[in-house]
Order: structure tokens, then C-alpha cells, then sequence
């Protein structure tokens, strides 16, 4: 199902922001690499860096805010040439205006956002705004764009697609939109989909309509999709891969068996006793992480969850930011795994 | 939890900073954003002195309404406090006019072998200061047969400078009181309106939309004009007063109408309610801060339309009228380019107009910025 | 709802507006102690002239005198549905005749004027937003709050004196002497438009400066929205995207500020005119209101409240038809 060749590779990636209060570090240090035709699940409470990644990776990042570290690699495959002589595309070198970074968004890479209300404009129709991309990346005019979009439309399970192509966004329902988004994200055959949230603001019918549609699509398209989310029952269903991520970090990458059976993480661990099983006792109380998470401004020295993690080592947790441990097919990020760090500085 | 948060204790300071913003009462907020909004507190601090100087400008103001006709149209005048290279107590030249025997545009000198020395906390004309306290006392004079225009003087030899003061009390007030008739006005009916809602709702709609489409100068000008000459100075204060504020209140009865609906649908009012709390514990905990700022953000920023309704109304002799001294009344002097040409100094009440109008301004968009609570 | 409903509904409540309007100009009319006739047979007085009782029945039949205020005004507008607006006791002219040759100019200077406003504010506002906190931003955030804080009428006074102190240039009037009584021809329509930017910049400034803060907040709120992240995620170019999505969008409430700066614009251009002794409505209205004419005065407020008004209808079916979203809102 997966080839070995990563499609997007994203290494140390450091994206800050500057406010008034401070400095703001949203992402703070973030690998990992998505082959093509794979699922990558980004899991973490809001805040934790997740969408900022996915924005980093597009470009998308707002001018508060900057990539100050870390490099962003897109091997750009050649569908007519063997997968060999992929081109290679330093990303966070490109201007983030300028046209190669154009050329990526919404032809290579599309991407799906949160709520479908606000993301399409109100005053143009549907077709427009899909037609729109076609025309940009695929040289289309306007009559083979709507046509495509129309198939598009179609695709994505659209029970009217020339209606919905005059139609304006606020004469559909929800579950619509979302769906005139995914076929918007998909008229170009994106490589990679980022999917920030795509079904939080629906409802749970709706929600797995859309899981189930997007699932199907990859199957048919061959894309690689990241999956940012912060509902665990979604990325369990959805994704091969999962990082959890936590302020800015990740703390555990592993596949999507190994987290759910044998999570390594206090705090993945700790999330998953928060969500209610069906194959657990009835009369077992659902645990909450203790504590809350810290205003983003003071992110505590070494490990961002010490405050609140219930496996604490004092004078090593709250000292020392811990290093990636192989564990069994897991890379963890946490002391419990290495309890000799490499170097152990004093207490400040 | 607090075993947790133990290991940092560098941050327990921090902690209780943002436990303190968390804690505070909304009006606490606005209080906190609004001194931090420079132009605002610029604004407020002009405010200030102009309704101190309003407040006290009998006191201020060295020459009332006696007129010198041997000074007319004398420029401003400074005070000098050196003299031989030495630093002496304030005192001024006498003044020698000169007329053109061309154009007969009269011209001042200062005329350096008279020296008037500033007397301070004089006693010169009867006034009663705030209405009730009958004194004498002044801030300033000058010595017996010198001058002192601050700003110039006017046609008729009056001192610019104690007629802009005397004109502020006027000018200022008016935005005040015609503001607030158009509050109550304003509340009564865009309460009425957000309450009952149905016909009467629609009926006070319309008369809003009526009302706001006009324009609103030529229906002033036409009402004002309409005031019966023989009437006095109160009474025509009052009427102008009420004529500016005929479309004033149509603004806030919509802001009160359309918060009332708003908030009545809003989340946490119809969670009080659920939760059974009183009516009126949901209109004063809930209904009323959550409108309360609103309003006095439109209020703040409708004082401006009212004084500028009547400098112009004044300025072309439909609003007040002499004796009655407003900046607009002062200004109806500076209608003619010549004169201006000549005498610019007569525009220093539209310079005062300008400014007033600007620092409210400045403190309306202060407040609004500390009223939403979405901008920290 | 459907467009032309809407149309039709909003033509119906305009039509009642214009209503109330008449009722308001007779009121004017009615207002000043003594009614036409008397200051009319005053003023003929003046002039040596004598009047006979008949000749007083029969004019106090003409203007429906001998009826009860309801019916007169009801005569009134009878009169005014035949062109017969009064006359002008000042003028000794019809009032219709004398309206209809100044109304043209206050509906030139008018329209210029809010053209004026929105050349100028929509750029400068969009620019203000686009590149918050820039220094272009503080001037025009400085431009708008001394714009708004000027009146017209002191701009109108602080120009006249600018110009004639520095320069020797005496603003004021539509025209050059040589036209001043010619019949219209393209000469003349040039040297109208040669004189008008004074006057326009006048009328149009405080609005100008108002709509810069408006354009610059609602083009800021725009920005942030989802959609122009979409556009962006698709590949779109920031100036097109900037053009298509949220000037298109925040361009919306921008149109249905007509509303508001149609009566401010007419009012702002009955002062200027009245300072700059332009040759439109205002300077009469000004005239009538200080003799007491008063057919003529009421005639003038309901013109240009009746102008208002059917400016306001208009932007309000442009905006239905640029807005789907205000059809479906129903109101």
C-alpha cells in the first residue's frame, strides 16, 4: 500500500510567532514524512501546533508568524517518468508569494479547513470558487473547469452537481459544503490532502458520510493525506500513521495498532483513558489529564508535559528537554524510555 | 494539582497576573484598555481642560463682555517675561494703531515705551462662579490703560480669548444636553421597540428610516428658522437643543434595539434563564453590562454631530443668536474671505471646534476598542 | 424572496417615505406665524399697493386658505400633482421654475461629490488595511479623523481663505463671468466642471474620511476571514485574491452606506454652497428661510429629502442585486 519514498519530509521545524505578550512557539521542533497514498494522523489538544504545521507546510502561515528553523522537502513525483527521478522542492525556501509556492498550493498539495461555513466566500457561487483552481493549475477555461468541477462534484457523492455549481454557499446544508470543499481540494489530483479538521463542525452522521468518502476517494486517487484532529475515534479509523503532539512537540509517532494497543507516552496514554471504550467495564470512570495546559507564552523547560504528566522524575523531567526513543516500532519522546539522558545538565 | 505546578515556582507570580485579568469584572477590562489607548487618553485630556476652562471661564476670561471700540481687530498679543536680558514678572506693551489712509485696514505696534505689568488674582467685573458664588476674582489683568488679547480681538473690540471661553460654555453643553435628550429618547423607544416588539416595532422602525433619511441641515435650517424671533436666549437654547437632537436619537434607539434583540437570544442569557434567575437579575447582571458600553460608546461619539449641528446651524444665523455666544456665533464673523484675509485670527473658534471634535472622537474609538470584548 | 419582490417592496415603502415627506414640508410651510397670504398682502402693503377684499377671496381660494388644515394640505398636493408648487412671494415666480433651474447643479455637485467619496476612500481604504500599521496606514488613519472632524462649512471658510491669502484666487460659483448667463452648451459644461472639485472636495471630505475608517475595518475583518485562506490554499495570486474575494465582500456594506452618506452629502452640499455662494438650492433655501417664503422653502426640504430618499432606494436594490444574501434575509 505504502511506498518507501517519502512524498513530503519535514525536519526540525521550528514556527514562531511574535505578539505582543512574547514569543509564541507554536511549532517547536517537528519531524516526520508522509509517503504517498498514506494517512498521517495529527492528534493533540487545540493549540498544541497542529494546524500551524499544516499551514507551514502550505505556506500558509499568517505574517505574525515565522518558519525560523527547519526545512520542508516536497519530492514532487512525475506520474509519466518511473518514481525515481523525483524532483525535489525545498519548501521553506520559496517565497511565500511567490509563484512556485502557488503552483504546489491547490494543484500538489490542496488542502481542507475546519468549518465549511466560512470557507468558501459568500457573494460567489460555488462553481466559481471550484472552477477557479482548475483554471489556475490545470489551464482550463472556464466551461471545461465548470465541467470538471461538476464531475468533481460528483465524485464526492453531490446528488445535483450542476445545480450546486449555481448555487451560492449559503444555500447548502453543512455536510454539502464540506463536501463541494473536498471536491474543490480534489479537482486537481492533489498528491498530498492536509485535512485540518474536516469534520468537527458537522454532525456525527455527517462526519462519518465524509470519513467514509474520504477513505474511498484516497483509495481510488492515490493520494497521501495528513489528517489533523483532535478526536482519537476519527485518526483510529482514518489514519496508518499517528503523531500526538503536545505544545509545540511530538511525543509519540507510531502506527496507528501500536498507539491505540500499546501506547508509550504518558500523555497519549492519559488522553486515551479519556476518551470511553466499549469494551471496558461500565462503572469505570472516564479519567481527565490533570492540570491544564499552559498559556503558550511560558512553555516549561524540559519537558513541555512535566507539569501534568503522573510519571514525573524530578530533576531530570523538568530539567531536561528528553530526545526521540525507538521503542519497539514507537518513537517516543519521553525519560521514562531513556533514563540516562545523554547529558544531564544542573538545575537552574 | 498544586503538587504538580510545585516544581515551577517561578511561575506561581505569573500565574496569579493572569488569574487577576481572569478575575476581573468587565468594567475593569474596559477601564484597563482604555488607559492604555494613548490616543484616547490625549483625547481625554483635552476634554479635560476644555470643560475645566468652560467650567471656569469667568474666572479665566479677563474681559467679559466690556468691549474696547478703540482696539477692534487687534491681533493676538503675547506677554513677555524678559526685559534687558533680564527675567522679570510678566508684562506687556502698549499697542499703537495705525490706519492705512488707502485701505483703512488698521495695524498695532507693539509700542515698547509703555510697559503693563500682569497683575494675577485680580478683582475686576461680578460674576457668580458655577452659578451660585458671587465673586470677583479673576485668574489675570493688566495694569490700568494696557491690554492683553491672547487670541485677538473681534469687530467690536471684545477679547477673542474671553469670548471663546464664554462661547464653550454654550458649545460644550449643548452636545451634552442634546445627547442626552437623545438617550432618553433613544432608550425609551429603541427599548420599547427590542421589548414589544410586532406593530409597534415596526411603527418606530419606519419613523427611524424616515428620520435618518432626511437630510438632515436643510430640515434643521428650515425648523430652526421657524423660531420666533421675540423668543430669549433659554428658550431658544432649548428649542435648538431639541432640534438637533430629532434625528439624534434615532442611532441609539437602534443600537438598544438591536442589543436587546441580540442579547436576548444570546447563549448565556437564555442559560440565567433556564438556570431560573429573576428577570431582573438577567437585565442588570446580564442584559444591561452587556449593552451598557455599547451605549456609551454611541453616546461618546454622537456629542460631536451635536456641536458641529450648531456651529453650522449658528454659523449661518439659524441657530443660536447674539447675545447668546456659541463658536458658531462667533464664527458668523469670519463669513467673509476678506475679513478673514485680514484678521485670520477670527477662525480660532473653528481651530477650538476642530479640536473638540477630534479628542471626542479620539475617546469614542478608545472606548469602543476597550468595549469589544473580543480585542485585548 | 425574489429580486423584483424585493424591489417591489421597497418601492412600495419608499413611496410611503415620500409620503411623510409632504406632510413634513407642509408643516414647514405652515410653520412661521401668519400664513402666505398675509405676508404676501404685507408685503404688497410695503410696496404702496392695495388690496380689495375681493381680490384677497380670490386669493385665499387659489392657495385653499378658507379650508381646514387637513383639506388644505390635501389641496396642496392636488395643486402639486398639476406642477403647481406656489409661488414665490420673494421672486414673484412659480416655485417649481425657480427649483428646477438650481436643482440640477445640487444634484451635480451631490453626485460628484459621492463619486468623489468613493474613488477616493475605497482605494485608500483597502491600501490602509492591506498594509496595517504602515506608515501610508497613520496618515490616512490621521487624514480620517481630521477629515471627520471638519465640518464642511469651515473647510469650505478655511479653503476660501487659503486660497485668496495665498494665492489671490477667490473661490466660489459654478461658473466663469462670461458663462454666468449663457444658455447650457459644452463650453459651458466644461467650465462647470472646471469649477466644480472645490466644491466637491468640500462636500465630499468629512464622508471621505468616514468611509476610509469604514472600508479599512470591514477590508481588516475580511482578511481575517477562512474563505481568503481557501483562495489562498488554492494557488490564487494575492492581488487577484485580494480583488476577487475580500474587497468584493467588504465592498457590500460599503454600498449600503449610501444610505447614510446621501442626506449628509445633500446637507454638506446645502452649507458649502451657502459659503461658497454656489448657485444651487441652498443659497435659496437659506434666502427663503430669512424672508419667510415659505412655499418656496418647503418645496426646496421636500426636494431634497424626496433626492434622499430615491437615492437610498436605488443603492438598496443595487446592493440586492450585487448581495444574494440580502434577498434571502427577507429583510
Amino acid at each position: 500500500m505504502t511506498n518507501p519514498e517519502p512524498l513530503i519530509e519535514v525536519q526540525g521545524l521550528k514556527t514562531f510567532f511574535k505578539v505582543r505578550e512574547g514569543l509564541v512557539r507554536a511549532v517547536n521542533g517537528v519531524s516526520f514524512s508522509i509517503k504517498s497514498g498514506q494517512t498521517l494522523g495529527v492528534v493533540g489538544e487545540s493549540g498544541c501546533g497542529k494546524s500551524i504545521t499544516a499551514q507551514s507546510i502550505m505556506r500558509l502561515v499568517e505574517p505574525a508568524g515565522k518558519i525560523v528553523e527547519g526545512k520542508i522537502t516536497y519530492y514532487r513525483m512525475d506520474s509519466h517518468n518511473n518514481r525515481t527521478s523525483a524532483e525535489v522542492v525545498d519548501i521553506t525556501s520559496l517565497n511565500p508569494r511567490g509563484p512556485e509556492i502557488r503552483h504546489i498550493r491547490g494543484g500538489e498539495i490542496a488542502m481542507v479547513f475546519q468549518d465549511p461555513m466560512t470557507s468558501f466566500s459568500p457573494v460567489h457561487t460555488i462553481g466559481d470558487q471550484i472552477s477557479e483552481a482548475l483554471m489556475l493549475h490545470q489551464n482550463m477555461n472556464k466551461k471545461e473547469a465548470l465541467e470538471r468541477a461538476a464531475e468533481t462534484l460528483h465524485k464526492v457523492g453531490m446528488p445535483k452537481p450542476y445545480r450546486v455549481l449555481t448555487s451560492f454557499p449559503h444555500q447548502l446544508s453543512g455536510g454539502m459544503r464540506q463536501r463541494s470543499m473536498i471536491a474543490m481540494a480534489l479537482s486537481c489530483n492533489p498528491s498530498l490532502l492536509i485535512a485540518d479538521e474536516p469534520t468537527t463542525a458537522l454532525d456525527v452522521t455527517t462526519e462519518a458520510q465524509i470519513l467514509e468518502l474520504m477513505k474511498k476517494l484516497q483509495g481510488s486517487l492515490g493520494m497521501a493525506i495528513m489528517y489533523i484532529t483532535h478526536n482519537l475515534g476519527v485518526v483510529a479509523e482514518m489514519a496508518d500513521e499517528i503523531i500526538v503532539m503536545y505544545l509545540g512537540k511530538i511525543v509519540e509517532h507510531a502506527s496507528v495498532v501500536d498507539l491505540f494497543e500499546n501506547p508509550k507516552h504518558p500523555y497519549t496514554r492519559a488522553l486515551l483513558r479519556s476518551i470511553p471504550r466499549v469494551d471496558k467495564d461500565i462503572d469505570e470512570r472516564l479519567e481527565s489529564i490533570t492540570g491544564m495546559v499552559p498559556d503558550p507564552y511560558s512553555v516549561p523547560h524540559g519537558c513541555p508535559f512535566h507539569p501534568r504528566c503522573p510519571s514525573l522524575i524530578p530533576g531530570i523531567c523538568d530539567v531536561i528537554e528528553p530526545d526521540g526513543v525507538r521503542v519497539d516500532d514507537s518513537q517516543v519522546y519521553c525519560h521514562l524510555y531513556n533514563p540516562e539522558p545523554a547529558a544531564v545538565r544542573q538545575p537552574l | 494539582m498544586s503538587e504538580l505546578a510545585s516544581p515551577m515556582i517561578g511561575g506561581r507570580r505569573k500565574l496569579t497576573q493572569a488569574e487577576k485579568f481572569y478575575a476581573a469584572s468587565q468594567w475593569q477590562l474596559i477601564r484597563w484598555k482604555f488607559f492604555r489607548h494613548k490616543l484616547a487618553m490625549v483625547g481625554m485630556v483635552i476634554l479635560v481642560i476644555l470643560y475645566l476652562g468652560a467650567i471656569f471661564a469667568p474666572f479665566i476670561s479677563p474681559y467679559a463682555n466690556l468691549y474696547k471700540s478703540e482696539v477692534v481687530y487687534s491681533p493676538p498679543q503675547g506677554f513677555n517675561i524678559i526685559r534687558d536680558g533680564k527675567l522679570v514678572a510678566p508684562y506687556v506693551y502698549g499697542s499703537k494703531m495705525e490706519v492705512d489712509p488707502d485701505t483703512y485696514i488698521r495695524t498695532y505696534k507693539p509700542d515698547p515705551s509703555k510697559i503693563y505689568k500682569l497683575l494675577f488674582f485680580t478683582h475686576g467685573w461680578e460674576y457668580n462662579l458655577f452659578g451660585f458664588i458671587p465673586t470677583d476674582l479673576h485668574l489675570f489683568s493688566v495694569e490700568k490703560g494696557g491690554h492683553l488679547f491672547l487670541l485677538g480681538s473681534d469687530d467690536l473690540g471684545h477679547d477673542l480669548f474671553s469670548r471663546v471661553l464664554q462661547a464653550s460654555q454654550i458649545s460644550l453643553s449643548i452636545g451634552l444636553v442634546g445627547v442626552f435628550l437623545s438617550f432618553v429618547l433613544g432608550c425609551i423607544l429603541g427599548g420599547l421597540s427590542g421589548y414589544y416588539g410586532g406593530t409597534l416595532d415596526t411603527i418606530i422602525q419606519r419613523v427611524i428610516e424616515f428620520l435618518i433619511s432626511l437630510p438632515t441641515l436643510p430640515v434643521w435650517m428650515a425648523l430652526s428658522a421657524a423660531v420666533p424671533q421675540e423668543w430669549d436666549q433659554i428658550r431658544v437654547y432649548i428649542i435648538i437643543t431639541v432640534i438637533l437632537s430629532l434625528q439624534g436619537w434615532c442611532g441609539l434607539a437602534r443600537v438598544v434595539r438591536g442589543k436587546l434583540l441580540e442579547l436576548r437570544e444570546e447563549d448565556y442569557v437564555v442559560a440565567a434563564q433556564v438556570a431560573g434567575t429573576s428577570d431582573w437579575n438577567i437585565i442588570t447582571q446580564h442584559l444591561l453590562p452587556g449593552f451598557a458600553s455599547y451605549l456609551i460608546v454611541s453616546i461618546t461619539l454622537s456629542i460631536p454631530g451635536m456641536i458641529l449641528g450648531e456651529t453650522a446651524l449658528s454659523f449661518i444665523g439659524l441657530g443660536l443668536r447674539p447675545p447668546t455666544v456659541s463658536w458658531g456665533v462667533l464664527l458668523q464673523q469670519a463669513q467673509n474671505v476678506r475679513t478673514i484675509t485680514i484678521n485670520p485670527w477670527l477662525l480660532t473658534p473653528a481651530l477650538i471646534v476642530i479640536i473638540t471634535v477630534l479628542a471626542f472622537n479620539f475617546v469614542g474609538d478608545g472606548l469602543r476598542d476597550a468595549a469589544d470584548p473580543y480585542v485585548i | 424572496m425574489v429580486l423584483w419582490q424585493y424591489i417591489v417592496r421597497r418601492l412600495v415603502l419608499a413611496t410611503g417615505v415620500l409620503l411623510v415627506i409632504s406632510v413634513m414640508s407642509f408643516v414647514i410651510i405652515q410653520l412661521p406665524p401668519g400664513d402666505y397670504l398675509s405676508t404676501l398682502i404685507s408685503s404688497l402693503r410695503m410696496r404702496g399697493a392695495t388690496l380689495d377684499q375681493d381680490a384677497i377671496k380670490s386669493l385665499e381660494q387659489e392657495y385653499g386658505l378658507d379650508k381646514p388644515m387637513p383639506m388644505q394640505y390635501l389641496w396642496w398636493m392636488w395643486q402639486m400633482g398639476h406642477g403647481n408648487f406656489g409661488q414665490s412671494f420673494e421672486w414673484r415666480r412659480p416655485v417649481i421654475d425657480l427649483i428646477m433651474e438650481r436643482l440640477p447643479l445640487t444634484i451635480a455637485i451631490s453626485v460628484a461629490s459621492l463619486l468623489f467619496v468613493y474613488m477616493i476612500a475605497i482605494p485608500i481604504g483597502v491600501f490602509s488595511a492591506v498594509k496595517q500599521y504602515s506608515i501610508g496606514d497613520y496618515l490616512a488613519t490621521v487624514f480620517g479623523f481630521i477629515g471627520m472632524a471638519t465640518p464642511n462649512f469651515l473647510l469650505a471658510l478655511i479653503l476660501m481663505w487659503f486660497m485668496f491669502s495665498f494665492f489671490g484666487v477667490s473661490v466660489g460659483g459654478l461658473f466663469s463671468q462670461q458663462y454666468l448667463n449663457e444658455p447650457w452648451s459644452w463650453g459651458k459644461f466644461a467650465d462647470l466642471l472646471k469649477h466644480l472639485p472645490v466644491p466637491v472636495i468640500v462636500v465630499g471630505m468629512s464622508g471621505t474620511a468616514g468611509l476610509i475608517r469604514v472600508m479599512r475595518g470591514g477590508m481588516l475583518d475580511e482578511l481575517r476571514r477562512q474563505y481568503v485562506a481557501t483562495a489562498r490554499a488554492k494557488g490564487v495570486s494575492e492581488s487577484r485574491l485580494l480583488l476577487k474575494y475580500p474587497l468584493r465582500v467588504a465592498l457590500n456594506p460599503i454600498i449600503s452606506t449610501i444610505g447614510w452618506q446621501l442626506p449628509a452629502i445633500v446637507s454638506g452640499e446645502t452649507i458649502t454652497s451657502i459659503v461658497l455662494g454656489l448657485p444651487t438650492t441652498g443659497p435659496l433655501l437659506y434666502r427663503s428661510l430669512q424672508s419667510q417664503d415659505m412655499y418656496l422653502a418647503g418645496g426646496i426640504v421636500m426636494f431634497l429629502s424626496a433626492l434622499t430618499v430615491i437615492g437610498t432606494l436605488l443603492s438598496d436594490i443595487l446592493l440586492a442585486v450585487l448581495d444574494p444574501r440580502i434577498r434571502f434575509e427577507g429583510k
